[in-house]
C-alpha cells in the first residue's frame, strides 16, 4: 500500500517537475492517472472512491435489470406458490403452505408433463445433435458454393416458431396432410399425428429438430475448422480412412463443443413451449386430449393463464427451476468426469 | 478474374439468403398481435385519444365506424388495440384491470369471460346501466353482464343466434330433402333428430364427405339452447348434474361414435381447408360463422350453401364492451361505447361483418351484403337468425365456464371422437380435467 502510494507520489512530482510542461497539462495528468498530493485531501478520496466504485457502477445496469425482472419475479413466484391465488383476484391470497406442491406431486397431469418433457427432449435432442455432427462433417469438405450451403443450414433457425409450426401442422394433418399421403404410397395407414402419443411427440420433435439442427451444425463446423490439419495428415499417413479419421480425430477434438451443445439443448428441451402450444391449435395448452404432448412449460401456462390458478402455476415454475438446477448439476459432474479422464 | 467470380459467388449467396429468409419469414407477419401500449392522449391540439381493446375481428374498423365517429367528433381520435387470441387477450386484460393501469379506455369482454368479469371485476368497471336504456337489448344479453345488485358492466355488442348451414349439393347427392323449411321441420325441437338426418345422409353420402365437421360443434350448439349449463344462479358448479350438459353430451356422443363426423377441430387449418374441399355437409352455424364459411369456402361454394333453422333456439358466442374505471377519459369512452352499440351501428357492423345485433330494434333494418345472400342460395338470413335470437333462453354463466367447456370438448369429446374411447371413458377424462380446473 505504502510503496504504491510512494510510487504514485513520485510520478506525480516528476510530472510537476517536468520541464516546459503546462500547469494545465499537469493538472490533467492528475485527473487521469494520479492522485493529487496530500494524504487525505477531498480529491484523493474522490479518486480512491472512483477507483473502487466505478467498476460496480459499470456492471450495475445488468444487475439492476436482473433484480427487477429476474430476481424479484422469482421470489414473488415463490411467495405465490405458497398461496391460493386466482388470476381474476390477485389481491386475495390465502396461505396454502405446501399444498400447491403436494397437489402437483399427486397430480397425474404433472407426471405426464414431466415424462413428456423428458421423452420429447430425448427424441429431439439426440437425433438433432447426431445429424448436426454429420452435416458439419459434410460441410467441412471442400465444396462449391460452401457459403450458400452453410447459410441454407441456418435458415430454419431464422424462421419464427409460429410460421414453422403452422406449416408442420398442415404437413401432419390427419386428413389430407402430406405426410400421411406419402405414407399411403408405402401402404401405411394414416397416423393421427396429433392424437396418438408417439405420433404427436414425434411430430413436435421433428419441428424442434428442423429448427435447430443447422444451428448446431454450424457450431460444430466452426469447431471442426479449428482442428489442425496436420492431425488429419498424420492420421492419413498411419493409414486411417475417412471414417476412422472422423472417429479418432474429429470426435475427440470436438468434445468440449459437443458438451456445450448438449447443455444448451438440454436447457432448451426442458423449456420447450412454443412448438407444442402452436402444434395443438385452438386449445394447444392442453397438449392433446390425453395431455400426450403437454410439456412442463405448457402445463404451467395452462394452469396459470388459461385456468387461472396462479398459485399452482407458480409451484410448477419453481419445480421446473429446481429440475433445471439438478440437470445443470448433473452436467457439471459429467464435465468434470470427462476432464479428469482426459 | 478470380476476384470477380468470388464476388459474384458471394452475391449469389446473399441473394439466396435474402430469398429464403423473406420467403420463410413472410409467414410470421400474420400472427404478430398488436399489443402496442396505448397512448395517453389528451396532448396535442386538445385532442383526446380513446383506445379500444378487442380480440379478433369486431368489425368496427371494417364498417368504418371509427372514421365516422371521428368525423362527427373532431376532438376525438380512436385507436384499436387488437389481440388476436382470446386466451392471450383475457389474462392480459385481467392483470391490467387489477393493476389499475394499462387498460384501454374501452375493453371488450367475451361471453365466456363475462361471468368472471361480473363476479370478480365489477368494481373495476363503470356502471353503464345508468347511461343507457337497458330495455333496448335482449333481456338475456343484458342479464349476463349485470351483477346481482344491478350493476351493468358491459354493453352487448353481437350475439350468436344459431342455425344450421348445409351444402345443398351434397344433400341432393345423398338423396335428402334440400328445402330449408322442410329440413328445419325434420329436426325441429331436438338435436337427436338432427343426428338422425345425419344417419340418413351417411347411407348414401357422396364419397369422401361426412355429415358434420366435429362432435364438439354439435355439443356447443346444443348446449347453447339449454338454460342449465355449468353453474346455477348462486354460482355453484353443477356441470355433472346439469340436464343441459347431459343432453348436449348425448347428442355429441351419437355423432362421435358414428361415422358421420369429419373429426376436425374447429378453427384449425385443416378445418379451414375442409370448407374449401367440401368435406362435410353441415355445420352448426351461429351468425358469426356465415362470414367464416363464405371466406373459407371461396368462390367454389357460392350458391351451394344454404341455411336452415337449428333444432333449438340457441346462442353461441358474442361479446360486450365495458369501460374500465382506470381509464383516463371515462366520459368520452362511455359516449363512444354507447354510440358503438346503438342499433344503427350494430346494423352497420352486421352489413359488413355479419355480427348479429343484440338489440332487436335493429332487426327490421338488417341487410346482409348481396354477396352473402347469393352465397347462401338467397336464404332469408336475417329472418332465420332474428327468429332464433328472440327465443333464446337466459343462460347462467360461471367464473370458470371457459376452461370447463374446453375440458369437455377438447378432452372428453375428442378422446371419444379421435381415439376411439367409449363415451364413459371420455366422460371420466373430462371429469378428471374439470376437477383439476376447479382445484378439487
Amino acid at each position: 500500500m505504502t510503496s504504491s502510494k510512494q510510487a504514485l507520489a513520485r510520478s506525480a512530482s516528476s510530472a510537476d517537475a517536468a520541464p516546459g510542461s503546462q500547469p494545465g497539462a499537469a493538472r490533467r495528468a492528475h485527473g487521469r492517472g494520479t492522485p493529487p498530493p496530500g494524504p487525505d485531501s477531498w480529491r484523493s478520496r474522490l479518486y480512491r472512491w472512483d477507483m473502487k466504485a466505478s467498476p460496480y457502477a459499470f456492471i450495475a445496469p445488468f444487475f439492476i435489470f436482473f433484480g427487477a425482472f429476474g430476481l424479484i419475479p422469482l421470489l414473488y413466484t415463490a411467495w405465490y406458490s405458497l398461496h391460493n391465488v386466482q388470476l381474476s383476484n390477485l389481491d386475495q391470497q390465502t396461505w396454502a403452505g405446501l399444498d400447491n406442491y403436494q397437489n402437483l406431486i399427486s397430480s397425474d397431469f404433472f407426471w405426464t408433463a414431466l415424462k413428456n418433457t423428458f421423452t420429447i427432449g430425448v427424441i429431439s435432442t439426440v437425433p438433432q445433435l447426431i445429424m448436426a455432427i454429420g452435416i458439419a462433417h459434410l460441410l467441412n469438405y471442400k465444396l462449391r458454393g460452401s457459403t450458400v450451403w452453410r447459410v441454407v443450414m441456418l435458415t430454419p433457425y431464422a424462421t419464427s416458431v409460429a410460421a414453422a409450426t403452422l406449416v408442420f401442422v398442415l404437413l401432419y394433418s390427419w386428413d389430407g396432410g402430406m405426410i400421411n399421403w406419402l405414407l399411403g404410397f408405402v401402404g401405411v395407414d394414416p397416423v393421427n399425428w396429433r392424437e396418438s402419443t408417439w405420433g404427436s411427440q414425434f411430430a413436435v420433435s421433428s419441428i424442434v429438430i428442423w429448427r435447430w439442427t443447422g444451428y448446431n451444425a454450424l457450431i460444430y463446423l466452426a469447431a471442426m475448422q479449428a482442428i489442425p490439419s496436420d492431425l488429419y495428415e498424420s492420421a492419413a499417413l498411419d493409414g486411417a480412412g475417412r471414417w476412422q479419421q472422423f472417429r479418432h480425430v474429429t470426435i475427440p477434438m470436438l468434445r468440449p463443443t459437443i458438451l456445450f451443445t448438449v447443455v444448451v439443448s438440454t436447457i432448451g428441451a426442458t423449456q420447450l413451449f412454443g412448438e407444442p402450444l402452436l402444434f395443438g391449435g385452438a386449445s394447444g395448452s392442453k397438449g392433446g386430449s390425453e395431455h400426450q404432448y403437454q410439456t412442463l412449460g405448457l402445463y404451467m401456462y395452462d394452469q396459470g393463464w388459461i385456468i387461472g390458478n396462479l398459485g399452482k402455476a407458480s409451484a410448477i415454475a419453481w419445480t421446473m427451476f429446481l429440475i433445471l438446477l439438478i440437470v445443470a448439476a448433473i452436467n457439471l459432474l459429467i464435465t468434470r468426469r470427462l476432464r479428469k479422464s482426459q | 478474374m478470380r476476384t470477380s467470380t468470388r464476388g459474384s459467388r458471394r452475391l449469389m449467396a446473399l441473394a439466396a439468403v435474402a430469398a429464403l429468409t423473406t420467403g420463410l419469414l413472410a409467414g410470421c407477419a400474420e400472427d404478430s398481435d398488436d399489443g402496442s401500449s396505448n397512448s395517453d392522449g389528451g396532448s396535442g391540439g386538445g385532442k383526446t385519444t380513446l383506445t379500444i381493446g378487442t380480440f379478433g375481428v369486431f368489425g368496427y374498423k371494417q364498417a368504418g365506424l371509427y372514421d365516422e365517429y371521428m368525423k362527427k367528433n373532431p376532438d376525438i381520435t380512436i385507436k384499436e388495440n387488437v389481440t388476436t387470441r382470446t386466451d392471450v387477450y383475457w389474462p392480459k386484460t385481467l392483470t391490467r384491470l387489477q393493476a389499475g393501469s394499462g387498460t384501454d379506455d374501452i375493453q371488450a369482454i367475451e361471453i365466456g369471460n363475462v361471468a368472471e368479469a361480473v363476479q370478480t371485476q365489477a368494481d373495476k368497471f363503470v356502471d353503464l346501466g345508468k347511461e343507457v336504456d337497458k330495455s333496448q337489448w335482449l333481456d338475456w344479453k343484458t342479464a349476463q353482464a349485470t351483477t346481482k345488485d344491478g350493476k351493468t358492466i358491459g354493453l352487448g355488442t353481437d350475439i350468436g343466434p344459431m342455425a344450421i348451414c348445409y351444402r345443398k349439393d351434397l344433400f341432393e347427392a345423398a338423396g335428402l330433402e334440400t328445402d330449408r323449411t322442410k329440413l328445419a321441420e325434420q329436426w325441429k325441437g331436438d338435436w337427436s333428430k338432427y343426428v338422425d338426418v345425419g344417419k340418413d345422409y351417411m347411407k348414401k353420402a357422396p364419397k369422401g364427405t361426412k355429415f358434420v365437421d366435429s362432435a364438439s360443434s354439435v355439443y356447443n350448439a346444443a348446449l347453447g339452447g339449454e338454460d342449465q349449463r355449468y353453474y346455477d344462479e348462486d354460482g355453484n358448479v353443477i356441470w355433472d348434474k346439469s340436464t343441459g350438459v347431459k343432453k348436449a353430451w348425448e347428442a355429441s356422443m351419437e355423432v362421435a361414435t358414428s361415422d358421420m363426423s369429419a373429426k376436425l377441430k374447429q378453427f384449425d387449418k385443416p378445418w379451414d381447408q375442409a370448407f374449401a374441399n367440401a368435406k362435410f355437409a353441415t355445420v352448426a352455424c351461429p351468425a358469426w360463422m356465415i362470414g367464416y364459411i363464405q371466406e373459407k369456402s371461396g368462390e367454389a361454394g357460392k350458391g351451394k350453401w344454404d341455411i336452415a333453422a337449428a333444432p333449438t333456439a340457441a346462442n353461441w358466442g358474442g361479446a360486450f364492451i365495458g369501460v374500465p374505471t382506470a381509464g383516463k377519459h371515462q366520459k368520452e369512452a362511455i359516449a363512444l361505447a354507447k354510440w358503438l352499440t346503438a342499433p344503427e351501428q350494430q346494423a352497420k357492423v352486421f352489413a359488413k361483418q355479419a355480427s348479429f345485433p343484440s338489440i332487436p330494434a335493429a332487426y327490421p333494418s338488417l341487410k346482409p351484403q348481396a354477396a352473402t345472400t347469393a352465397f347462401f342460395s338467397d336464404a332469408p338470413i336475417t329472418q332465420i337468425f332474428s327468429d332464433s335470437a328472440k327465443t333464446i333462453p337466459t343462460q347462467i354463466f360461471g367464473v370458470k365456464d371457459q376452461p370447463i367447456g374446453t375440458a369437455i370438448t377438447d378432452i372428453g369429446i375428442l378422446q371419444v371422437e379421435q381415439k376411439g374411447k367409449t363415451p364413459d371413458q371420455g366422460w371420466d377424462a373430462a371429469t378428471k380435467e374439470i376437477k383439476d380446473v376447479l382445484g378439487q
